[in-house]
């Protein structure tokens, strides 16, 4: 098989000390909007206004991650096609990654959200920098 | 007779009724491993095979990764 690493980072589940600590996959929110490169962006933001989400990841049909709108491509003119507004190729993270080490990479790089994907790139979910910061406040407790 | 799977052949397996086994280091193994896996470090292999498993079930045998 391909090992424990192609397991954990399809976002599986082990057993073992690790795994009573919540990691990014747990975390990632996996209702967040998702869309594809030829939906127009006006479009696209009208859809995720209503459920008042500020970023949607963009994926291709098999669900590979290509982009990511936050809100300042979120407020781009609403005619452009989404690969035109995107941000391409955002940095993404595997699931098993602890949600120790992605608060120290998100605060230090000031990210508000990162894409957690499989190995194979297909989306698990979005993690948000305020899920991190909640999870690790209600841990210290 | 050993083949190589994938992950979902994997899962499967587990599913029919196959042993998993990890081979890597105690520590790695207490950290994390695969559910229901029993740890068979590389070097005991030969001496508890027997004595740990069941000869007439299929034994999945992994570590780190492929490399």
């Amino acid at each position: 098989m391909d090992g424990k690493l192609d397991w954990m980072a399809a976002g599986l589940p082990t057993e073992g000390t690790n795994a009573l600590h919540p990691r990014a996959g747990d975390t990632a929110r996996k209702d967040v909007p998702t869309c594809g490169l030829t939906d127009r962006l006006g479009d696209v933001r009208e859809r995720v206004k209503e459920k008042a989400w500020d970023s949607v990841v963009v994926v291709n049909q098999e669900h590979v991650v290509l982009g990511l709108l936050r809100s300042a491509e979120l407020a781009k003119d609403a005619d452009l096609l989404i690969e035109q507004a995107m941000r391409p190729g955002p940095s993404t993270f595997r699931p098993y990654v602890s949600l120790h080490e992605m608060a120290h990479f998100m605060i230090e790089h000031k990210l508000e959200n990162a894409p957690i994907t499989t190995s194979d790139g297909r989306l698990v979910g979005l993690l948000l920098q305020k899920d991190v910061v909640a999870a690790m406040n209600k841990i210290a407790k | 007779m050993p083949g190589e799977i994938r992950r979902d052949e994997v899962r499967k397996m587990i599913a029919q009724g196959a042993q998993l086994v990890e081979v890597l280091p105690s520590p790695e193994y207490e950290e994390d491993h695969l559910p229901g896996a029993v740890h068979l470090p590389l070097r005991q292999i030969e001496a508890r095979a027997t004595e740990i498993l069941d000869r007439k079930r299929p034994v999945i045998v992994y570590c780190w990764d492929t490399s």
